[in-house]
């Protein structure tokens, strides 16, 4: 039952993914007017458009070139760029580096500290813990990713010069030297990142402690620290975990944003550059890259569920 | 996804004795009317903008750049020497707008194909959820970004494209919303009399959704404006010298120390429609019963 209840769901993953691939292909490749001719100008011959579509591959029929792209995708090939003229993974290999370094960051720092914060709302709840956490994190949810970071880079590069404001380290910079300045483009992803993660702790927190078990848990004379690590915090960590997958995805186009005020060479500055050079095969990538990566993490959740729901795996206990 | 009863319910929203009199169909929450006020007032300023802006937001003054506060301009001038209050004033309508008709358009859709899916389940269902979930799987920057890259920035664009990116979360609230409906007995009485799918949806199921709807038309409509701004930050939507907020910030973010104002200003207003949206979100979801947070995806 288990191992259906899995399969089907990684069929389905699998199936979304593809599906994500054929709209972004047919949203950047079978929508606009021709290819060879933004490229060339307006001016071009029309022999000359002739023999780039042809370079390009652009005189088959779409459904063939979005088989042979998937193909070469599922190779690991994602087409040449058409502004550097190499494989996009090469391009794209050093700033999906550093995305993956201050995505890191941003998830341990921002998880751990929108739990923490979450509980403790959770506990305090509409006393004065809560109402300043509460009322932060509603902040932080209604500010944009652009006004986090001006604000950070006001009070933390302006005023206080503890950080640099842009990153001039490019896409080839050594892992240390981006350790000095990635911490200002974490600390906006972590704010608009945590803010949602919190309430949602927050809620289920206060959901938990109401429930019977911890009752009787209290009954039972229970340490304050037991009950809250044995039995409330893992039942009230299962909803959670959804928003927590879904903010991890999200980080994927909230680096956008960030990356570009910061000029950090992460794949959100890879991306805009592509947007303006009209590179498709690295938009495209990108794009895919952002869907696969929403499409695992929830189901990362998903299976995380299954294994730490307690009634899956000792059924009648949970009282 | 699902809908649920949340333990957090606001004293404010349980009515009592004088309050339950004058109860009318909103539920009126306090974080409901500091919501809905804080909205209103934005969008009465900007349809007022021009009757409230002391100066013209697009003429540049080149004899009066990149002042700090100051009698004549209360909130300093821009590099061009536009007066930073009036593209203030101003600055909410471009987002406003986009915003508007993208969350209507959202919410319009959303809810008529969410009650079909419920309505009709079956392979049509089945179908819908498998190709929603797969532009969900895009994160909405990214497919924004594609969709300018292919089609340009112009205004009906970008509704469009912010509409087919929220739509989906919101088809799949509204179908588990109305999916608790259809299976009850006055709905499939109403089909046994042979009612069709537009009466049925009027009558019998758009009145018990009524709820849910109004806690994602102002939940889509605080997601929106912020990626309309950000959008416009990152100079794909506004264009200039168009008075807007987002692109205000880009713009000015480079005199941060030297008028802090013209970009800690336009600031403050987008967060305080956004704060007011998201308090209006709250106080009905609460109000309601309605679990905001696990309502929808971003």
């Amino acid at each position: 039952m288990l191992i259906k209840v899995v399969g089907r769901r990684l069929a389905y993953s699998v199936l979304t993914v593809l599906l994500a691939t054929m709209l972004v292909f047919v949203a950047l490749q079978a929508l606009p007017g021709n290819l060879a001719t933004q490229l060339l100008g307006k001016d071009a011959t029309p022999a000359a458009v002739a023999q780039l579509d042809a370079a390009l591959g652009l005189d088959r029929p779409a459904w063939r070139r979005y088989l042979d792209w998937l193909g070469g995708a599922l190779h690991g090939d994602f087409g040449t760029s058409l502004v550097s003229h190499q494989p996009v993974l090469t391009e794209a290999g050093g700033y999906l580096r550093n995305t993956a370094m201050l995505a890191g960051i941003v998830i341990v720092a921002g998880i751990t500290l929108s739990l923490v914060l979450g509980v403790v709302a959770g506990l305090t709840r509409d006393r004065w813990p809560d109402l300043a956490i509460s009322g932060l994190s509603l902040l932080g949810m209604s500010v944009p990713e652009f006004t986090v970071s001006t604000l950070l880079v006001l009070v933390f590069a302006v005023q206080l010069a503890w950080f640099p404001a842009v990153v001039t380290a490019g896409p080839t910079a050594s892992a240390g030297e981006l350790m000095q300045v990635i911490w200002l483009p974490a600390a906006a992803l972590t704010v608009v990142m945590a803010a949602y993660i919190i309430r949602m702790m927050r809620t289920s927190m206060i959901d938990v402690m109401a429930g019977e078990y911890v009752t009787l848990a209290r009954i039972r004379g229970l340490s304050g620290p037991r009950i809250l690590f044995r039995h409330a915090l893992p039942n009230a960590l299962l909803p959670t975990l959804n928003v927590i997958a879904i903010n991890i995805a999200w980080l994927v186009g909230g680096v956008v944003v960030v990356e570009s005020i910061f000029n950090y060479p992460g794949i959100g500055t890879l991306m805009l550059q592509a947007v303006h050079d009209r590179d498709l095969p690295v938009l495209q990538f990108i794009a895919v890259l952002g869907a696969a990566t929403f499409v695992v993490c929830n189901l990362l959740a998903d299976l995380a569920a299954v294994w730490l729901n307690p009634r899956l795996r000792t059924p009648g206990r949970a009282g | 996804m699902s809908v649920l009863i949340t333990p957090d319910s606001d004293p404010a929203a349980v009515p009592t004795g004088r309050a339950r009199a004058r109860r009318f169909a909103l539920p009126v929450t306090r974080s409901t009317v500091a919501g809905l006020v804080l909205v209103a007032v934005n969008v009465l300023v900007a349809l007022a903008a021009p009757l409230l802006a002391p100066y013209s937001p697009t003429q540049p003054d080149a004899l009066s750049a990149i002042e700090g506060p100051s009698g004549a301009h209360l909130l300093g001038t821009d590099q061009l020497g536009r007066d930073v209050l009036s593209r203030v004033l101003y600055g909410g309508r471009y987002a406003l707008l986009i915003s508007l008709s993208a969350t209507v358009l959202t919410v319009v859709i959303g809810t008529i194909l969410g009650c079909l899916a419920a309505y009709r389940r079956g392979w049509l269902d089945e179908i819908l959820m498998r190709i929603l979930d797969s532009i969900l799987s895009v994160p909405a920057i990214l497919a924004l970004l594609v969709v300018v890259t292919a089609l340009g920035s112009g205004a009906p664009v970008i509704i469009l494209a912010a509409t087919v990116v929220y739509c989906p979360a919101l088809i799949r609230v509204v179908r588990a919303a109305a999916l608790s409906i259809v299976g009850l007995d006055y709905v499939t009485a109403a089909r046994a009399r042979g009612e069709g799918f537009w009466p049925v949806l009027a009558r019998e199921i758009w009145p018990n959704i009524l709820d849910v709807v109004m806690v994602e038309f102002a939940m889509r409509a605080s997601w929106i404006v912020l990626l309309i701004s950000s959008l416009s930050f990152l100079g794909f939507g506004a264009n200039p010298p168009t008075p807007d907020w987002g692109l205000m910030v880009s713009e000015n973010r480079s005199l941060l120390t030297v008028v802090p104002m013209a970009t800690v200003a336009p600031i403050l207003a987008l967060a305080s429609l956004i704060v007011g949206l998201n308090l209006a979100a709250d106080g009905i979801a609460k109000a309601r019963g309605i679990d905001r947070i696990t309502g929808g995806l971003r």
